[in-house]
């Protein structure tokens, strides 16, 4: 914590940016690199211009799990600066972000290459990283005889997103596996600036589309606080509700489809339909299986009755027994444990040190949940318990799935009995100029992190989106190293990360 | 064995009657199919034009809206704008068509647009492999197209199924827009799909960029690049939406 230097605030807090917290890049690098070191997530790390075209500022976003507190700090660069990553690996994707966004060359850097091959934020690019054609970069070899390497993507076998992966092998074993994205870049950071409009709420509903809830409410969130302006208590819950069910619905999906990747047919066809009927559930609240529609800034634009909490309810019911008797199967067969247990470990060690959240996290021992130590809306009100498992493997990351889904299931049921009274939706009218936020909200995946900073009219002079995915990828290949490559989908499923949440 | 058995009775049998029975029951929240009525408008009134986030309603006809549905999102915007309920959203699952311009509401429109497909319904009608190709798609589309493999819905009894190569399949079905970075790699996968083939687009990105229309960084949907047979709207398109249009289009339904 350095409240000399930086903006210590809470999720969701708003910080006049008129006059940043801004410090020498020398003191910014300290602070990151300690603070991570001092257990600090680095949530975000982006560069925005400044008013004239050759300087930016660099800013991150340190959160401090123990003390409920977000470190924002900031410095003015150039069009180069000193890599933090050598001494930071968690800071490696987004410094390859900021110098494909902007042309800034972070000096050092082990590993610069496009994250999204996206045309440059401003000017014609050039910098370090020239606009190339998707995938066309140098891709880390593995030299000596017998060694192979294997391309996969962007079109993949089965109905799943687009995305490159590059195998180095010799015989069955992965030495090493680089993953190449930026497939599914829509251009929505760039898209953001200068709302809210009439779209904005729609990007966010389709930025991972199977993350409606989470980023439409990180969205929410983030403009409420710019405008002053607090839900009801009800609006929260009905919120959580469908951030809840959104988390089941995707979890039972992964264990299902897990189940598939190592040939378990009964899990694997039961947690399909299941999760169908608890996105029926979703859709009984707002017409739309992922959500659609429900979260808006002040509130929600949907009620739940009595006569409605009672039949979601008696839903969760039968969704409860059914998912029970299906996933109970997965976890009593000895034949898949042998394919789950050991297979794509991450240490806890290497976890913190690639800056890893969410499920993937969790399963590999370290105790992080955004709704637990930087809890927003209604979890202010209610605890949270962190699931976590030690093991780090593909074993790790289905149990931790099956123990969040048993633990949101009482939750929506706790909350679905208890709905308090209150408004809907209260009005956001105008956003504060010259404030910058950040919203933390838990997606299913993990931690999603929205940073909006409005200009002199009250517009987003800049909204950063990190998703969940965005962390968890490097973390996919280092679960790779020294694996089969028959294992791949399995590890793969095992993260299910998000192709579209990363590229934008 | 014991408990995989217990689990079995457990689970039941859970494959929907549709078509041979009715449809599964849709909830009542659900926004299907537009209903536009005529002379209703006030003069002057642009709300419901103005409104939609993707420029969906049109207001070029006399005295009513129109209604893209190849654009919509179905946020219900433009029925929540407009003062006299000239646009209504119902319950209506049956939103394909084999036409672009079959998905224009406006008025006193026909409530089903034609999916027929002389090709499709003769090659095609008991045996249609796909290639799903996501190019931009959120992953919401492409779940609730997926979703049609699982015993609930169970493709597989009309002879449809999603293939892993497209030297194996009859047809590509695309969701999303269409990005510039998947661009290439749509024309390469569609030209690997043996001839004859057919090209259906799932959800309003892959009809018209849906909430990305206009953006530089995608192509506005699977026309740009491909010919289009069956268009299915919606963000996305309920299951039940998608099953009905690829039925209609092979002359099953």
């Amino acid at each position: 914590m350095y409240a000399d230097t930086s903006a210590s605030v809470r999720n969701g807090q708003i910080i006049d940016w008129s006059d940043p917290p801004e410090t020498s890049l020398g003191q910014f690098r300290r602070m990151v690199i300690e603070g991570v070191g001092d257990g600090a997530r680095l949530s975000a790390l982006f560069a925005e211009p400044e008013r004239s075209s050759e300087a930016f500022r660099l800013t991150a976003v340190l959160a401090w799990p123990e003390e409920n507190a977000l470190s924002v700090v900031s410095c003015p660069i150039g069009r180069s600066y000193q890599s933090l990553t050598p001494e930071c690996p968690a800071a490696g994707w987004f410094e390859r972000e900021i110098a494909e966004q902007w042309g800034i060359h972070p000096q050092s850097h082990p590993w610069l290459k496009p994250i999204r091959f996206q045309p440059p934020h401003c000017g014609e690019g050039g910098g370090p990283l020239a606009r190339r054609a998707i995938g066309l970069a140098d891709f880390f070899r593995l030299e000596g005889e017998e060694v192979h390497e294997v391309a996969v993507g962007p079109v993949h076998a089965g109905v799943i997103e687009p995305g490159h992966f590059r195998f180095q092998c010799h015989g069955e074993t992965v030495y090493h596996l680089e993953i190449s994205l930026g497939y599914q870049h829509r251009g929505i950071e760039r898209a953001l600036r200068g709302g809210p409009d009439r779209r904005t709420r729609h990007y966010f509903e389709t930025l991972a589309g199977d993350t409606t809830i989470g980023h439409a409410t990180a969205y929410c969130r983030a403009v409420e606080a710019l405008g002053g302006v607090h839900p009801s208590a009800r609006a929260e819950s009905i919120v959580a509700i469908a951030a809840e069910l959104e988390r089941i619905a995707n979890h039972i999906g992964d264990l299902g489809a897990l189940a598939g990747d190592v040939g378990f047919l009964p899990t694997m066809s039961y947690c399909g339909r299941i999760r169908g009927d608890v996105l029926n559930a979703t859709a009984m609240l707002c017409g739309n299986r992922f959500g659609r529609g429900l979260a808006v800034p002040g509130g929600v634009d949907f009620d739940i009755d009595a006569a409605l909490a009672q039949e979601v309810l008696h839903r969760l019911d039968s969704i409860e027994r059914d998912a029970v008797s299906a996933i109970e199967l997965l976890f009593d067969a000895p034949s898949v444990m042998a394919r789950f247990e050991g297979v794509g470990a991450v240490s806890e060690q290497s976890a913190r040190a690639i800056g890893l959240v969410g499920v993937a996290a969790r399963a590999s021992g370290v105790p992080c949940d955004v709704r637990h130590e930087f809890p927003y809306g209604i979890y202010q009100f209610t605890q949270m318990p962190i699931c976590t498992w030690h093991s780090g493997d593909c074993f790790a990351r289905a149990y931790v799935r099956w123990l969040e889904v048993q633990q949101s299931l009482a939750f929506v049921r706790e909350r679905l009995r208890s709905l308090p009274p209150g408004d809907l939706n209260r009005n956001v009218s105008e956003l504060r100029a010259n404030q910058c936020v950040v919203s933390l909200t838990e997606g299913w995946r993990g931690e999603i992190c929205h940073v909006a900073i409005t200009d002199d009219r009250g517009r987003f002079r800049a909204y950063k989106v990190v998703d969940p995915s965005f962390h968890n990828w490097f973390g996919l290949a280092c679960a790779l190293r020294g694996q089969q490559i028959s294992d791949f989908p399995l590890c793969n499923k095992s993260f299910n990360l998000s192709y579209c949440g990363h590229d934008l | 064995m014991f408990s995989i058995l217990k689990a079995r009775i457990q689970q039941k049998h859970r494959t929907i009657a549709y078509p041979d029975g009715p449809p599964p029951e849709l909830p009542e929240r659900f926004a299907g199919r537009p209903v536009v009525q005529a002379g209703r408008c006030d003069s002057g009134c642009r709300k419901c034009a103005e409104s939609c986030p993707v420029g969906a309603v049109a207001l070029s006809d006399a005295d009513s809206p129109r209604i893209d549905l190849g654009r919509c999102l179905f946020c219900r915007a433009c029925a929540k704008a407009c003062p006299n309920q000239a646009i209504v959203f119902g319950r209506a699952h049956h939103l394909a068509a084999a036409e672009r311009e079959d998905l224009i509401v406006r008025a006193g429109s026909a409530n089903e647009a034609s999916c027929r497909h002389a090709l499709a319904a003769k090659l095609f009608s008991r045996s249609l492999k796909l290639r799903q190709v996501s190019a931009g798609g959120c992953n919401a589309c492409e779940a609730d197209s997926n979703v049609l493999t699982t015993l609930a819905w169970d493709i597989g009894r009309f002879g449809i199924q999603f293939v892993a190569s497209p030297r194996h399949a009859d047809g590509l079905l695309i969701t999303g827009p269409v990005t510039e970075n998947m661009r290439l790699a749509v024309k390469k996968t569609y030209d690997a799909v043996p001839a004859p083939k057919i090209v259906i687009a799932v959800g309003a990105c892959a009809i018209s960029g849906g909430p990305y229309a206009d953006h530089p960084e995608q192509h506005n949907g699977a026309a740009s690049v491909l010919p289009v047979d069956l268009y299915i709207p919606g963000c996305p398109p309920h299951p039940l939406t998608i099953l009905e249009g690829l039925l209609r289009l092979l002359g099953r339904k």
